[in-house]
């Protein structure tokens, strides 16, 4: 309702500027003229720390490069792209990373909405539940794959001794269902603080009004809440499944991509470290980051006009 | 502020600070920001600045970590017999093999010169002589390094004709097995199947543990049961796949070993140090493992250290002798070693007799001097000399290419788990994949 009325505002000031969607006024290409120039040494610095390396890792993928030959350097052209996207080894790697994203963000999802309710709705110790919530977050990504490595191990691990003394690394789903316990374990609260950010935007008295008209909690929580989060929602599920595409470290640590369990990255890393080919390392790399344009992409078409930003006038 | 006088354009001091005699709050953000810029710019000019001993030379020596303290040893002992010329640091690698070679190979990608003498694995010699990576040895230096060396562990660091590293130790495997199950040892791994079969009807303890996960080990378990069906992976001059009937003979002996009741339930996952643990918890007859697991059940089991015992490796094909694969470290120098004659020269005294009797009793590194072999000092902690000596003067090499590190990751996928293994369509696999390892094309899983 807010939204429209919103909407509505924005049209009358437009139609009261003389022209359409399309002409300023003088005032605000100043304004928007001095937001570049302020915007501008931030760019200048990202293009130079980001888009050298990019741009080296894509000159890069177009050869036929292996640090172990370093006089048999030639230019190849798109080979090695066919040589990725042909390879059984390509497609393992990404079936497996769509799978573990879809299952590890859909699972942090429901979960970091419902620790935000709790964190929202808390009375007592506030300020406690919010920071012990926020605990597997903070501790190094590295350090906790290990520890859950220990867990796992036969004979030295007291998770894998609950579950008969199995080696859950061992086998390709089991070692899964480990990362993607892994994955939830650490990142549910930053979920859950992106999602409390966005609660807290709920106001107040649309839910009173709603209880007095007769909604149930459910009825109140789908109808009110989820669509006054959309904004919040779309960058938690953006950001989170950004980074569980890109997911390495705990693959790395917990069974560095034995077994069948290898992403993408891993997949990237191996055949840059390992077998030292710069150039399908490299095409690696560049595919990644076009599939994660790609999710991006797809995510703020998803969402439309529930985007950040999108319904201020242009 | 145009038109004031300097005085007047400065902001004014509180009245505290005037008091207390402290500059204006602006002025004493300068001051504080002068002060650790200062820090700073020496602090870092501090770093920079090289200590400079003149005299002794400081050569780096790169190896794998070693808690028994033999490798320590050695070091200081070579630094001290230089008379003053050089002290050599030993500097750790990583733990594994794997991350050792990463270290060494993005260093010297990057033509690091603060890498003097390394200790490479016995496979890496084709790929780092092939990438220009360290230097060959010839002259006097060359026939120290050859005079007395076993031929196996010499031919490992040997690429296209040239010495491109000195042997330092070495390593095999034996049969090992507890007599008190079997009165004599079995020759063949069909006898040794066989003889775990009988004792699984017996009910006693009848496991055979070997080497299965999906790593190097099983690439040596392979390498070793085809160089001893008469086989190799790779024609003589590492151009071209050649792997044929052999391989489909060591393949279905693999195999037969995976699916009978001889083979470990953990088998996929278990490497050498699993392999120790489960003989050591009685749970295994026969064990084929590196020397290491002697001292160590001597230690941990004593009651079953009376009954455990040695044998040669089992043959493959009845009447050939097997060829066991040949494990151990060369030393190299570095091509971008600022200091390269004195690093030829410590490398030699880090491999020479008196340190290798070293690594030999203190570390249990196996030597490469076949003269060691007799000398009664080994005797005590190498009870086996002799069968170890026979075994690595039958060794077998891995495959010596520069894409080593790719043949053997397609090797090891492809035998591991050893029950997925179909001896025809196996190898008929491993050909694809090596011959495209060898031309450096498609990728590693």
């Amino acid at each position: 309702m807010s939204t429209s009325t919103q909407t509505a505002a924005v049209a009358e000031a437009a139609g009261a500027k003389g022209k359409g969607r399309g002409k300023l006024s003088e005032g605000a290409r100043a304004e928007r003229r001095l937001g570049w120039l302020l915007c501008a040494p931030a760019v200048v610095i990202m293009i130079a720390v980001t888009a050298y390396p990019i741009g080296y890792a894509v000159y890069l993928s177009l050869q036929k490069y292996n640090l172990a030959f370093p006089n048999a350097v030639k230019f190849v052209g798109l080979s090695n792209y066919g040589a990725v996207l042909s390879s059984p080894y390509w497609w393992q790697a990404f079936k497996v990373t769509i799978i573990i994203m879809v299952v590890s963000v859909a699972i942090e999802f429901v979960l970091g909405m419902l620790l935000a309710l709790l964190m929202y709705r808390t009375l007592l110790g506030r300020g406690t539940v919010r920071t012990s919530a926020l605990i597997p977050y903070g501790i190094v990504t590295i350090a906790a794959a290990y520890s859950w490595q220990f867990a796992w191990t036969p004979s030295t691990g007291y998770l894998s001794a609950l579950f008969n003394n199995s080696a859950p690394l061992s086998s390709t789903v089991s070692s899964l269902g480990v990362i993607i316990l892994a994955e939830v374990w650490k990142t549910t609260p930053f979920v859950a603080l992106l999602l409390l950010a966005g609660l807290s935007l709920v106001p107040e008295d649309l839910q009173k009004a709603a209880k007095v008209d007769g909604a149930t909690a459910w009825q109140r929580f789908t109808r009110i809440t989820l669509p006054l989060m959309k904004p919040a929602i779309l960058v938690a599920l953006l950001f989170r499944t950004l980074d569980a595409f890109r997911i390495f470290d705990n693959i790395y640590i917990l069974t560095d991509g034995g077994n069948g369990t290898g992403s993408v990255s891993v997949l990237g890393y191996d055949n840059l470290f390992n077998a030292l080919n710069l150039g399908i390392g490299s095409a690696i790399s560049i595919l990644i980051f076009i599939c994660v344009a790609i999710i991006a992409v797809l995510f703020i078409k998803g969402f439309g006009t529930a985007a950040p930003g999108s319904n201020l006038l242009k | 502020m145009i038109g004031l006088t300097d005085r007047q354009a400065r902001p004014k001091r509180s009245a505290l600070r005037r008091v207390l005699g402290w500059p204006s709050r602006t002025r004493s953000r300068e001051l504080i920001a002068g002060a650790m810029g200062v820090i700073l710019v020496s602090s870092v000019l501090a770093a920079c600045a090289t200590s400079n001993a003149a005299g002794t030379v400081t050569l780096t020596f790169y190896d794998a970590p070693d808690t028994s303290g033999a490798t320590q040893q050695v070091v200081n002992t070579c630094s001290a017999q230089s008379d003053g010329k050089y002290t050599i640091s030993y500097q750790q690698l990583p733990t594994g093999s794997d991350g050792q070679r990463e270290q060494l190979v993005r260093r010297l990608a990057a033509h690091d010169s603060s890498i003097d003498i390394m200790a490479l694995d016995v496979t890496w010699e084709p790929e780092f002589a092939e990438a220009g990576w360290i230097q060959p040895w010839t002259g006097a230096y060359k026939q120290q390094a050859e005079a007395g060396t076993l031929v196996p562990a010499l031919d490992t660091a040997i690429w296209q004709g040239k010495l491109v590293a000195v042997p330092d130790n070495s390593n095999t495997e034996l049969l090992w097995y507890r007599s008190d199950l079997v009165k004599t040892p079995p020759a063949t791994w069909t006898q040794m199947i066989n003889d775990s079969i009988q004792l699984a009807k017996e009910g006693k303890p009848h496991l055979i543990e070997i080497q299965g996960a999906q790593y190097e080990g099983v690439t040596v378990w392979f390498n070793t049961m085809l160089a001893s069906a008469g086989g190799s992976v790779l024609s003589p001059n590492a151009q071209q796949v050649v792997l044929g009937q052999p391989a489909i003979t060591a393949l279905s002996m693999m195999k037969e070993l995976a699916t009978s009741v001889a083979a470990d339930p953990s088998l996929d996952v278990q490497m050498e140090n699993d392999n120790r643990l489960a003989m050591e918890a009685g749970k295994a007859a026969f064990e084929l493992n590196y020397p290491f697991v002697y001292p160590s059940m001597k230690t941990d089991d004593p009651a079953l250290f009376k009954d455990f015992k040695w044998a040669p490796y089992p043959e493959v094909i009845p009447g050939k002798p097997a060829r066991v694969t040949i494990g151990g470290t060369d030393l190299a120098v570095s091509a971008y070693s600022q200091h390269s004659s004195l690093a030829f020269q410590a490398a030699l005294c880090l491999r020479d007799k008196a340190s290798q009797l070293v690594s030999a009793t203190v570390g249990g590194l196996p030597p490469t001097l076949t003269s060691l072999y007799s000398d009664p000092a080994m005797f005590a902690d190498y009870p086996f000399h002799a069968d170890i000596l026979q075994a690595l003067e039958n060794a077998s090499v891995r495959p010596k290419t520069p894409t080593y590190q790719i043949v053997s990751i397609d090797i090891s996928h492809l035998v591991s788990p050893p029950v997925s293994i179909n001896p025809v369509s196996t190898e008929k696999s491993m050909v694809g994949e090596i011959g495209n390892a060898l031309q450096e094309k498609g990728l590693i899983p």
